[in-house]
């Protein structure tokens, strides 16, 4: 078994008093589409923003690809974030003020990309998720599940080598959420980017290849890494 | 899955072949349990005894196997009085997971493992589902979510009663 693309080993995290994750353990495999299940205040977003280096954790060890990067410095974080990760939130989380089509290339202009160029990668996301017509309106113009499937282009456009999805159907109607997800693992699969799932939805980790359970800060894997 | 009814539902929409009966049965109801020839006949056949089909003309050539059937004003009163009454609720759906939690509790086994087992594989028919889903038909996906959804609610009790094993296990053992 080849080693995992993403390894968590006794990861700990409070804030302040209190204790959101005591000693989270995860494994993730390239290619891979891991849901991340879990009540309530279980410490599942948590954990996924530690794995995304988003917040540094108290203890333990988060490897990406052979490196440490638990301990990285904000700026070093920040660059892996955009270099290697792409984010889909549950409220799509757009820049109001820019229409979708520019929403979208955001991640390769601050990767350094030129204008015309991110713009004319952003647009050919448009009409492989049904969002032909849409890329000069606002997030305001908008319907839930336009606004998300635009974030979902954001989060993919740069072709990460990871998308950490965070509830991103939590907003939806079971129909747009189910259609949201049908794009984001067809979407996932094409370029074989790895995706970490965050969900409370049953019937949405069931799109997931294998699932970890958190509860009270502690992660159970429900099922064994498939043999790679 | 009423084999007669449904036969009848078929035949309240036009008059048909046994031959016919069986491919839209299969195509349609069947999802990977074929009906055998001798069951559609055999059920014909009871449904002409007691009235609720006949056989009609034969058309010019036809064999033994091209008998059409007409479903007659018995058979599409019975259909409709069938279509119009809810299927039972099933209250009694999660007895099984219900006793074994109950007994586990009540040995000092681990009923928190026997439910992550039983989450796990509740899951893995999600995934089975939700794969018959975006691959098949929307037919198909009509009865990859009913099952869906029963599994949904399935799970979603699995975690309540994980949620409230101590205050149970409290209970049981008291008596």
């Amino acid at each position: 078994m080849t080693a995992p693309l993403i390894e968590a080993r006794a990861v700990t995290l409070s804030f302040g008093e209190t204790p959101a994750l005591r000693g989270a353990d995860l494994e993730v495999d390239a290619g891979e589409i891991l849901a991340v299940m879990g009540p309530s205040g279980s410490g599942k977003s948590t954990l996924l923003h530690c794995l995304a280096g988003i917040l540094a954790p108290d203890g333990g060890e988060i490897h990406f690809d052979g490196r440490r990067i638990d301990r990285l410095g904000e700026q070093e974080r920040s660059a892996l974030r955009r270099d290697s990760f792409g984010f889909v939130f549950q409220f799509g989380q757009l820049v109001p003020e820019l229409s979708a089509e520019e929403n979208v290339a955001l991640p390769l202009l601050l990767g350094g990309a030129k204008r015309a160029d991110a713009l004319a990668r952003a647009r050919a996301w448009f009409p492989r998720l049904g969002l032909d017509g849409l890329e000069r309106r606002r997030s305001g113009e908008l319907s839930g599940g336009q606004a998300q499937r635009v974030a979902l282009a954001r989060g993919l456009v740069a072709e990460p080598r990871v998308l950490f999805a965070d509830e991103p159907t939590g907003a939806l109607d079971s129909l747009t959420g189910e259609h949201v997800m049908d794009l984001l693992v067809d979407s996932a699969r094409a370029q074989g980017t790895t995706v970490v799932l965050v969900t409370h939805e049953a019937r949405i980790a069931a799109y997931a290849d294998r699932e970890t359970i958190v509860r009270d800060g502690r992660a159970t894997s429900l099922s064994g890494r498939a043999a790679r | 899955m009423s084999v007669p009814l449904t036969l009848l539902g078929l035949l309240e929409r036009e008059p048909s072949h046994g031959y016919d009966l069986k491919r839209d049965y299969d195509a349609f109801f069947g999802r990977g349990k074929p009906l055998p020839f001798g069951q559609v006949y055999a059920t014909l056949g009871r449904l002409a005894r007691d009235g609720k089909v006949v056989v009609g003309d034969p058309e010019a050539g036809d064999g033994p196997d091209r008998k059409r059937y007409v479903i007659t004003e018995a058979g599409a009163t019975e259909f409709e009085e069938w279509l119009s009454e809810p299927v039972a609720a099933e209250p009694h759906l999660q007895t099984v997971l219900f006793s074994k939690v109950v007994l586990a509790l009540m040995l000092g086994r681990d009923a928190e493992r026997y439910l992550d087992t039983q989450r796990a594989a509740h899951l893995r028919r999600m995934r089975e589902l939700t794969e018959v889903k975006r691959s098949g038909s929307l037919v198909d996906a009509l009865l990859a979510d009913h099952g869906l959804f029963h599994l949904e609610s399935d799970l979603r009790w699995i975690d309540l009663t994980a949620a409230r094993l101590d205050a149970l296990a409290a209970e049981v053992t008291a008596r």
